[in-house]
């Protein structure tokens, strides 16, 4: 027990003063803060980009006030010919022209946009969108239906989702807010499965190949060493997420307090911006979006407060330590089996393929929480922990999470038991080859 | 005399290999102890039931007179052949790590290497990284990593690999000093001067199996094979048949040299009695086997057929 405790204590000091930890420890939550910044940046900078003119050539004769301009954009309404104006374009790289034949009630395809450089996603479907709005509500007309019952028609429609607790009061849910928590813890967990685990391999191979498990065991039974290892760099993993959890909100508080303002108000601010710069009918349309998007971040935020986070954390827990213990264990029989890289490569695949096989499930998962796939998915526990993880967020029955951990924790203590037998055998052995016959002879050898 | 160790009747099976096949051994205390054989012949799997590093399948091992326990592996200190550190970390800590493992506390564990960093003269390197120092420091650390927690018995598999002369001869006065203050060593090489040198007992294990165990003395008597060599001037004639003539021949300056093994129960006064007669003798001195003569002759003869 005390060697335990020594060879955990060995790992993990080694592993936290180890630059790339310290590197990716500190630096993650800046990257994530810095990333949040320039999404934002981006949002509000975007528009104050360059100002661009476009020239209409309209020979249908039916846009001639369709198009309005604004601070970014002025539309010139020209006249042909277009291989003319097309001349003309060139070394204006701030200039579109855009082409409306005759017939394009008839063929609605054949409208033509030119420009030196290419033109951007937001400014074609802007262009687009006038034509087709255009064209139909002359369509509707002509069959007969007024402007009023057109505007009217204009409905958006966004569900309210409210799930049923146990005592059948219903509960404010978005599914967005699961959606995404469901998916981060999801993804998070199968990194750090992922990571830790070929971390443990790593370092069984490190001592192997060092030649030091000869000196290391006969002081340490192998599977104390082996637990010593896999629960050290537990510990490395636990000490990242929970440094991670402190630095973020460290730093994203620092930010919002340094430069003033709040995710709500910046999102905010870039609509108004937006609707400034619109003329009053597309204002009227923005303003309508904006509060369609205020009330969903809105409803976003009051689900996500009405999210069982301290659930959600503590099983994030359970199911990274059971979920690690289980791959990171078979990991470390892998490592003590083979004596280089290439040849781990061959044993790490089919392990890796069960979580991998757990992210995609777990995607699926999300999309029909109560699905039987779920359902089966989240308590076998090669995809248990990512799986559960993902439909946590939506609401599990209590029972079957505690099956579900409880399979874990009986997987875990199976492959632990299956490696430790490879494992004692593995480190002692150079210079063969070894296959999956041969290991699986090692589970039968006498101590 | 008591024993440090008794092996009895060890058998260790590898899936179709057996490693050892009834194996016995008694390697007395404060004693240095010469454990030869072949490449493949059992010493590395009799050494690692002895470290605990495996089991036997059958047979037992006593320790100081008791069964072979989890305890004993803080009086035991172990120097595999195939020499690893951690190499990226700090020799004081890991001097410290290896020493805990055997059962020292943090604080007996840096009293202990005190003495050991002043003898060996390394206390500059106590916060480098093993991989910055030499194949012949690292050894060192090595070596200080096996002895420092003041184990009983200590298994030294090829010890000197890897030293320059300077360094071995360091090493030697060690493993001599140790002894003296009543440490077994189990001492395991092919390089036969230094086992002539230091080993007062010797086992050989030659084919999963021990063919020759005793004391220095025991087995060089076992292999005498009763023949002298003469240094003489002069011509040396017919010998009685009690003695037979094996080499002899012309060596610079006129001396002559002769070896002559005698036969039954003829005694050296008769042999010399018999030369005296004929020539005018320079040397006489009995032919000892040096144990590479011996490690040679009893691991040939141990294979008669199977090597062809």
């Amino acid at each position: 027990m005390k060697n335990i405790f020594l060879v955990l204590k060995r790992e993990y000091l080694v592993r936290v003063r180890k630059k790339s930890f310290i590197v990716m420890t500190f630096l993650t939550p800046v990257l994530i803060a810095a990333f949040y910044g320039i999404i934002v940046w981006a949002a509000v900078g975007s528009f104050k980009s360059e100002h661009k003119t476009i020239q209409v050539i309209d020979e249908s004769g039916l846009f001639k006030d369709k198009f309005k301009s604004d601070k970014n954009t002025t539309f010139e309404l020209i006249s042909g010919p277009v291989a003319i104006a097309q001349k003309k374009l060139k070394g204006k790289e701030d200039n579109l022209l855009v082409h409306i034949p005759a017939d394009i009630m008839e063929y609605p395809n054949s409208l033509q946009i030119y420009a030196e450089k290419n033109i951007g996603p937001m400014l074609k479907n802007r262009i687009e969108k006038v034509v087709q709005q255009g064209l139909r509500n002359i369509k509707l007309s002509k069959a007969g239906i007024t402007q009023q019952v057109i505007e009217d028609a204009n409905q958006d429609v966004d569900a309210q989702t409210y799930s049923l607790d146990d005592e059948g009061k219903s509960q404010s849910s978005s599914t967005m807010a699961a959606y995404v928590a469901g998916y981060a813890a999801a993804f998070l967990l199968y990194i750090f499965i992922l990571v830790y685990g070929a971390g443990v391999m790593q370092g069984v191979m490190e001592e192997k190949s060092n030649r030091i498990i000869e000196v290391i065991i006969s002081s340490v039974k192998p599977f104390h060493l082996m637990l010593g290892k896999i629960l050290g760099v537990a510990a490395v993993g636990l000490t990242q997420f929970v440094l991670w959890g402190v630095l973020t909100f460290g730093v994203s508080s620092a930010t919002q307090t340094l430069f003033g303002f709040n995710r709500f108000t910046a999102t905010q601010e870039v609509m108004n911006k937006q609707a400034e710069q619109a003329d009053p009918e597309v204002k009227k349309e923005m303003e309508k979006q904006q509060n369609n998007t205020l009330q969903t971040i809105e409803n976003f935020s009051k689900s996500a407060q009405s999210l069982p986070i301290a659930k959600i954390f503590f099983c994030f827990l359970f199911y990274f330590l059971g979920g690690y213990l289980l791959y990171s264990s078979l990991y470390a029989a892998i490592g003590a089996s083979v004596e280089n890289q290439q040849e781990a490569g061959q044993f790490t695949f089919p392990i890796m393929l069960p979580i991998i096989a757990a992210i995609v499930f777990a995607q699926l998962a999300i999309n029909q929480p109560d699905g039987s796939l779920a359902f089966w998915t989240s308590m076998i526990p090669f995809t248990s922990p990512v799986v559960m993880m993902a439909r946590i967020p939506f609401g599990v029955p209590a029972w079957e999470i505690v099956l579900s951990m409880a399979l874990l924790v009986l997987g875990f203590v199976g492959t632990t038991w299956i490696a430790a037998r490879i494992y004692r055998i593995g480190i002692l052995m150079y210079g063969k080859k070894v296959n999956y016959k041969e290991l699986s002879k090692w589970l039968f050898y006498k101590g | 005399m008591s024993h440090i160790l008794e092996a009895h009747d060890i058998v260790k099976q590898y899936a179709t290999h057996r490693a050892l096949d009834g194996v016995s051994l008694n390697v007395p205390k404060g004693c240095i102890f010469g454990l030869l054989g072949p490449n493949g012949a059992g010493k590395t799997s009799l050494i690692r039931i002895i470290t605990q590093i495996t089991a036997p399948d059958e047979g037992y091992v006593l320790f100081d007179d008791q069964r072979l326990h989890p305890n004993h592996i803080q009086d035991i200190g172990y120097l595999p052949e195939e020499r690893g550190l951690y190499k990226k970390m700090k020799v004081g800590e890991q001097l410290l790590y290896l020493a805990q493992l055997k059962g020292l506390s943090e604080r007996e564990a840096m009293d202990k290497l005190k003495v050991w960093v002043k003898k060996f003269d390394i206390k500059t390197w106590w916060t480098k990284s093993i991989e910055d120092l030499s194949k012949g420091m690292q050894q060192k650390v090595q070596f200080v990593a096996t002895v420092m927690h003041e184990p009983k018995l200590i298994i030294l598999d090829e010890p000197f690999s890897g030293f320059d002369p300077i360094n071995a001869n360091l090493i030697k006065d060690e493993i001599l000093e140790l002894r003296q203050r009543g440490t077994t060593i189990i001492f395991s090489t092919h390089r036969m001067e230094s086992v002539e040198e230091l080993c007062d007992h010797i086992a050989l294990v030659n084919k999963s199996r021990i063919i020759l165990n005793g004391s220095k003395k025991e087995i060089k008597n076992q292999f005498k094979e009763n023949s002298y060599s003469v240094r003489y001037h002069g011509e040396l004639g017919a010998l009685s048949p009690d003695f037979e003539l094996i080499t002899s021949k012309d060596t610079s300056e006129g001396v002559q040299q002769a070896t002559i093994r005698l036969v039954g129960d003829a005694t050296i006064n008769q042999l010399l009695g018999n030369l005296i007669k004929q020539v005018e003798l320079v040397s006489f001195h009995e032919n000892i086997p040096s144990f590479n003569d011996i490690f040679i002759k009893a691991v040939g003869s141990d294979t008669p057929d199977e090597s062809k």
